[in-house]
């Protein structure tokens, strides 16, 4: 009986996921099929603009002829997600080499919570310190034209990131066997060369799982880019020019759209890529660590 | 024993906490022989093994008194570098444990940690670490593989050729071969008779008749003390004291 009841309430959650993935899919279909006003062909290739103009990606779903181009979405977030994870990805790691080999154990044990209490603080909160904040001492501070950009959105979901991060990674270098470093030790390594050669490799599967669930937050993350980014859907490489990611464009859109239009399909679609992206991210990862662990391991 | 002992220990004691687990214990090894460390379980021989290189720093809560001088001088002086140390006297643990990389890679870490960068040299070294730990003829076609597809004794005569490599003065071993079958164990055995022409050995061992077999000079530990030294030969044929000739004919242990 009890064991019935895991297996439902188990199964009970795929069912979920299936049946968000069908309900998304299903309001997105026009998209996919290409029986709509827009297509594979309007989303990601050229369209014309304006009337004796090259064409080129721009979103403005609005409008007498809408443009619905991904290009601009898509870069957006890469940018915002690129510069999260340059920043987040090596404090994170360092703040869990630190935790776990060189703490002392007092400090450890302080560190630890209070990093991952990081982690619930809420993104509205990030977003509003870096509105407030981050934007003007940015701007300052790398001479930028505007205060919002992909750079400040970036840094504040780096904070977002961080923790996240870091827990993983730190229990994952934690798990590395004690004599493992005793056998470094003992051959004549410092403390150092022990964590940076011996720890951390032997961690690998552990802190590159950590890294792919970083990333996979910072694609979705949408509260803190909607209020940091500045949210202008425009084709640029510049980190300081501002910056509409696709999780913000449906936040920003969802609540205006004309249902069950076109622009409400791209919307879901847009939803159906950030999955697939996740997803895609997962799978990819999966593969590496197996192999790590397969080539580690030995049983090859 | 004319010559100078490698190792002069004087008045040792070691304590955890409030527990002593070595008290006041004076010893010589002789360089370029076995001495073998026999006693009954939490006697101390392990904690006693570990004060050598000093990976008892490694251990809150443990201190020490009296001291260990390697060549005459104290190696918990402050003029000595512990990495040195640990290169000088090297260790090998009880259940083995080759770092998650390649055969070649676990053999080169400590002189790659020693800065040796030489390609050439780097791979005769590590060859020649494993002709010494008698590996060389299972693993010289698959050095690229990972040390975890080894067989237990296997693995175990790796980390003898990764404790090798860096050409320590001392090699302490703390029961290689108590995780090992019968025909790796004899293996190891063997080896150690070859080593202790270039090296000062100490080892653990819980194995009477291994003792008997590989060491020159033995040491009887009894509850954190150490009861009796001598030569292996003596000693198991002719021990001074009682509990010792009790211990090694099997009456306790």
């Amino acid at each position: 009986m009890i064991a019935l009841t895991i297996q439902a309430v188990g199964l009970s959650g795929i069912a979920a996921v299936l049946l968000i993935v069908i309900f998304v899919g299903r309001e997105a279909l026009p998209i996919l099929r290409g029986d709509g006003e827009a297509g594979f062909d309007t989303l990601f290739l050229p369209q014309p603009l304006r009337p004796g103009k090259p064409p080129g990606f721009m979103w403005q779903p609005v409008g007498e002829v809408p443009k619905l181009s991904m290009i601009p979405l898509l870069l957006g977030t890469l940018k915002v997600t690129l510069v999260a994870m340059v920043v987040a990805v090596p404090v994170a790691l360092a703040a869990a080499l630190f935790t776990s080999e060189f703490a002392p154990r007092r400090l450890r044990e302080l560190l630890k919570p209070v990093i991952e209490l990081l982690a619930s603080i809420p993104s509205v909160v990030l977003g509003f310190f870096a509105l407030m904040t981050l934007a003007g001492w940015a701007q300052s501070t790398f001479g930028l034209p505007s205060r919002l950009s992909a750079l400040v959105a970036g840094l504040a979901m780096a904070i977002a990131i961080v923790p996240v991060v870091f827990t993983v990674a730190e229990d994952a270098l934690t798990a590395v066997p004690r004599s493992y470093r005793e056998a470094s030790l003992a051959l004549g390594a410092t403390p150092w060369e022990t964590a940076w050669r011996v720890v951390l490799p032997a961690a690998a599967p552990g802190v590159f799982a950590a890294c792919v669930l970083g990333f996979g937050r910072a694609i979705g993350e949408t509260m803190i880019v909607l209020m940091a980014s500045g949210n202008a859907a425009i084709v640029s490489l510049s980190l300081s020019d501002s910056t509409r990611t696709m999780s913000a464009t449906i936040a920003a859109e969802m609540g205006e759209v004309v249902f069950g239009g076109t622009h409400w399909s791209v919307l879901f679609f847009i939803g159906l890529q950030l999955f697939a992206l996740t997803l895609a991210l997962n799978w990819v990862a999966g593969a590496f660590v197996r192999r790590t662990l397969r080539r580690l391991g030995g049983t090859a | 024993m004319s010559a100078q002992p490698k190792v002069k220990v004087r008045r040792l004691s070691i304590h955890y906490r409030d527990k002593t687990a070595v008290k006041n214990l004076d010893l010589d090894i002789a360089e370029r022989q076995v001495l073998a460390l026999i006693g009954p379980s939490g006697c101390g021989k392990s904690t006693f093994l570990r004060a050598l290189n000093r990976m008892n720093d490694l251990i809150p809560g443990a201190r020490q008194e009296g001291e260990v001088l390697l060549d005459g001088q104290d190696i918990n002086g402050r003029e000595i570098d512990v990495v040195d140390l640990r290169r000088r006297v090297g260790m090998v643990f009880q259940k083995s444990n080759p770092f998650p990389k390649s055969i070649f890679e676990n053999v080169a870490f400590g002189l790659r940690i020693a800065g040796l960068r030489d390609k050439a040299e780097l791979t005769a070294r590590v060859e020649a670490s494993l002709h010494h730990a008698a590996l060389w003829d299972e693993v010289k076609d698959r050095l690229a593989e990972s040390a975890l597809s080894l067989s237990g004794g296997q693995q175990q005569r790796l980390c003898i050729a990764r404790a090798l490599a860096i050409e320590p003065e001392v090699v302490l071993m703390d029961e290689p071969a108590s995780a090992l079958d019968p025909l790796s164990t004899a293996k190891i055995e063997e080896l150690m008779h070859e080593l202790k022409s270039r090296y000062t050995i100490v080892i653990v061992t819980h194995n009477m008749q291994q003792a008997a077999r590989v060491s020159d000079q033995t040491a009887f530990f009894y509850m954190g003390e150490l009861i009796e030294v001598g030569s292996t030969a003596h000693l198991f044929t002719n021990p001074g004291v009682k509990r010792t000739e009790d211990y090694v004919t099997g009456k306790f242990g």
